[in-house]
Order: C-alpha cells, then structure tokens, then sequence
C-alpha cells in the first residue's frame, strides 16, 4: 500500500529554501541562483549594505569629481528606458515561450513532448551571446527585422527556453494526488490543468519568474554588443569618444547594480505576500 | 437478488520493470447497490491498487471491472461520465489548496455538470452542513485540521452526487482524535444506503460499518465474507495471523 504520500526529491530542478519557514514553499532557481535577498532583521544585511555602498558610491563620484562622471551618468542613463523595454517586451515573449514549452514537456502527447524537449536541449547547449548574435543574424536575413524588435525577438527565444524549465518544475512541484482528484471528479486532464495545477503553479513560479527578469535584465547588455543602444552600448559609444574606460564602466556597472538591487527587492517583497496569503 | 453496483472479475496489475511486481493477482469481488464493502490487509497487499483501478487511477493488465454493467475496463468506455458517477476520497486529501472550503466542494459540479454556481455552493453549503463544517465555507484548506480537511474531501466527493463512493485510507493521515469524525461521517453515509468500497485498517469500522469484508494479502484476495465471518471465525491462517497481529 502506498503508505504514506511520496516525498518526490525536485533536487536537480528546485531549491528549496532550507530557512524557509512554510512547507511548500519552493524557490525554484534556473539561470543565476538566489538573487532574491535573504531574510536577515540586522540594519545593515547584505542587501541594504550593497545597495547604500553602490549609492553613496555614485554620489561621491558625481558630487567630487563631477567633470567626467556627471557627462557619464547622463550618457548611459539614457540607455536605461532601452534596456527596461527591451527586456518587459521579452519576458512577455519568453513567458509565452515558456508556457508552451513547459506544457509540452509534461504533455503525453509525444510529438510535442519531442519538439519542446529539443528546443530546451538546443537552447541549454549553446551560450547565450553565440545564440544571441546567432538569432540576430538570422532574423534580419530571413525576416528582415533588425533593431530592438530583433533583439527583443532574439532574447525572447533564448530565455523561453529557461522559462519552460521553471513552468515545468513549477507543474512538477504540484503533488500528484491533485491532478488525480480533479480528475477523479470527473474533469478532463486539460479543465484539472486550467482550474487546479496551472493556478497553484504560477504561485510557486512567480518569484522565479521575477527572478529570471532580473536575469534578463543584465543579459540583455550581451545584446547591445550587436544591436540595442542600452545602458552598456552608451557606456562603449562614450569611450570611444573620450577614452574614459574605467570611469565610465564604473558608472555603467553601478547603474546596473543599483536597478537589480532595487528590482531583486520588489521580486522579495511579491514573494514575502504570496506566502503570508496562505 | 440485488443489483450489482461493482463487478471486479479476475483483475491482475502488473508493475512492469527490472522486478516485476504483480500488485493485485486475479481478484474478483461484486459490490452490490447500498452495500458497504470494507478491504483489510497488511501494507503492500495491493489494496490500494484495486481500489484505483475501479474509477481507472490505476490500468489493469488483465480481467475486467463493471460499474453498472458498464465494463470500465475496456477501452471504449467514457471513463469521464463514470467518474462522475464514482466520488473518490484519497488518503491525503488533495483538497485544492488555492480554492476556500466552499469553492473546494462547489468546483466540479460548476465544471464539470455545468450547474449553475449559485446552485451548486448552495448544495455545497448544505453538504458542508451534513459533515458538520458549515462554518468553515470560507476558511481554506490549510487553515483546516487534518479531520476536517477529510470531512470536505468526503463533501466534495459527495458533491457529484456519486452512486457509489471509494474510499482510499480514509484515516490513515490522521492523528488519532481526528479518526471518530471521520468515520462517523463515513458511518452515517454508509446508513443512508450509499454504496461504498472501503480501504481501511480501521477494524472497529469495519466490523460496525461493512456488509462484507475482504482480506487481501499480497495481491490476493484470500477470504471474503460478513464481519463476523472474517473476523471471529477466519478460515485462511494468513487472514488469523494478520489479525493476531492487529487486534
């Protein structure tokens, strides 16, 4: 008899949280691990430390030495509002990616099962500038479509693929006696889908998904190596001009560091209401 | 004669693999309408598994199940209209955690019979009523104590309005206290005549509740017959060594 419910071991697919406090509460890390910031009551954790260190940084370089830095700050913040459109419109595009990849690779259906299989492979198996640069390339010759909706395009399709992984595991994390009592009640698989794993999967995958927008957000600096006029391409145009390389990567790495920072904060702060919504 | 609800003929359920298991080996059992049909046996005796293959969570390999003289088991059958027909109560629950107590019970009537959702939470309601939860409607099911949860599990089984009911050890999740509310929601519902198939290793239950009782060892049904049949006077020396070791 089975005795008593399966602990199914998601190891290789979900972290869970060892400080956290609820059962089932999984985080399910892909691309870069936690960037969520911890649980730590101290006034100075890590979080609040890096995030004042980056600021008071920033401010000090702009209020002491403001001749290159203010000229800096100015020229790559320009790139910012590229950057965050480059990557909303692709994570849209990758979430619907994902879903459907996702649900192919739990689908019995083997065909699509296959084809969701391979892409994942494919994508996993490639670095990500190669595929990046790759798409691109090939967008613009068979599409003719160039620019940031290229990039957008592009990056979407790379990280569909690590969006399908977490849809998957966030579906997986769901136990199986759930799809068995909705269906036991006489539902089809896909109404047990819509109305009773997909609703408590979004739970568990939300903050990975927050999590993978932060990721996206850095990544899509590897985009302006080709394409997008972001936050890193302003950042290279001005050396080129001025030859300031240090001064400016080190205002273009703390743009950076500040708005995941703040961004990682939001991610936790959603996480922190789901749980304490039961 | 009475009508037969639930007709198991010659049913075997192989687990394919490096070490075959053979779960049930050619059991037959009839459940006939309002009865209350109670398996007993050692873990690992394929209870569970047999239970399963009645609303076809588990295939069979061989051997046919009836519902209604309708054969389950063959491949043609809308397996879907006999569920509806079959409420299922597992061991763990698997109440839906993102639904309250309310939508819980109210979920499948609106989905799947397509009935009115104020109709069907008002039935709910009174459901909730006859398992003694009406107050909890709008509480979720985490908030609940293991008892209750079953409790609403049994309600939304219930729900369907199902003929026949399947029970998968009902009690074996719950802590002790929490047992009695169970089985005396079990026991009024057996009394209101509905046809039940039990898994249990609630003896005193089973003695009070079945109309029949089966013992299962191995994948065997070795002994059937009343209460006291099988309990006071078990003719197989495995059904007395099972029980010498429970009672």
């Amino acid at each position: 008899m089975e005795a008593s419910p399966k602990k199914v071991s998601f190891s290789k697919l979900v972290s869970v949280d060892p400080r956290s406090p609820k059962k089932g509460n999984i985080t399910i890390n892909m691309t870069d691990g936690v960037l969520i910031p911890k649980k730590d009551t101290h006034v100075f954790n890590s979080w609040r430390t890096t995030f004042l260190g980056a600021i008071v940084l920033l401010a000090c370089l702009l209020i002491f030495k403001p001749d290159p830095y203010l000229q800096i700050l100015k020229v790559c913040a320009s790139g910012i509002p590229v950057t965050f459109e480059c990557t909303i419109f692709a994570i849209i595009g990758a979430i619907f990616i994902g879903l459907f990849c996702g649900l192919g690779s739990v689908s019995k259906h083997r065909i699509l099962n296959r084809i969701s299989g391979v892409y994942v492979e494919l994508i996993r198996g490639i670095p990500l500038l190669v595929q990046l640069i790759f798409i691109y390339y090939a967008l613009g010759k068979i599409l003719h479509v160039e620019g940031l909706l290229a990039s957008i395009i592009s990056m979407a399709i790379c990280f569909g693929a690590y969006m399908g992984e977490i849809v998957r595991s966030g579906i997986q994390a769901i136990p199986k006696g759930q799809m068995e009592a909705a269906i036991a009640l006489g539902m089809s698989r896909s109404q047990a889908f819509v109305n009773v794993i997909l609703p408590q999967a979004v739970k568990i995958i939300l903050p990975s998904i927050g999590n993978e927008f932060i990721s996206m957000l850095k990544d899509s600096s590897l985009v302006s190596t080709i394409a997008l006029s972001d936050i890193l391409r302003r950042g290279r145009e001005y050396i080129a001009r001025t030859f300031l390389s240090l001064e400016t990567m080190l205002v273009v790495a703390l743009i950076y560091l500040i708005i995941t920072l703040m961004l990682s904060r939001l991610v936790g702060l959603m996480e922190e209401r789901l749980n304490s919504n039961g | 004669m009475a009508k037969s609800k639930i007709r198991i003929e010659n049913v075997c359920k192989t687990y394919e693999g490096k070490n075959e298991v053979h779960a049930v080996k050619n059991a037959s059992l009839t459940v006939n309408e309002g009865e209350v049909v109670v398996i007993i046996g050692p873990s690992g005796s394929g209870k569970s598994t047999l239970l399963r293959s009645v609303n076809k969570l588990e295939f069979i390999t061989s051997g046919k199940i009836f519902i209604d003289d309708e054969e389950v088991s063959s491949p043609d059958c809308d397996i879907r209209k006999v569920r509806e027909n079959v409420g299922m109560v597992f061991q763990s629950f698997n109440l839906f955690p993102h639904l309250s107590v309310l939508q819980n019970v109210s979920i499948a009537p609106v989905k799947v019979k397509h009935i009115d959702r104020k109709q069907a939470e008002a039935k709910s309601m009174e459901l909730l009523k006859r398992v003694g939860l009406a107050d909890k409607a709008n509480s979720y099911p985490n908030q609940l104590s293991g008892g209750q949860q079953q409790r609403v599990a049994i309600a939304r089984a219930l729900a369907m309005d199902p003929e026949i009911m399947l029970f998968d050890e009902p009690t074996s999740a719950l802590d002790p206290e929490m047992i009695k509310e169970v089985l005396d929601v079990m026991l009024n519902l057996a009394r209101s005549g509905m046809t039940m198939l039990i898994v249990t290793h609630e003896m005193g239950f089973a003695r009070a509740a079945a109309d029949k009782v089966i013992f299962m060892d191995s994948g065997e049904i070795i002994e059937q017959g009343t209460p006291s049949e099988v309990f006071d006077h078990p003719q197989s020396p495995r059904t007395q060594e099972f029980l010498n070791h429970i009672l």
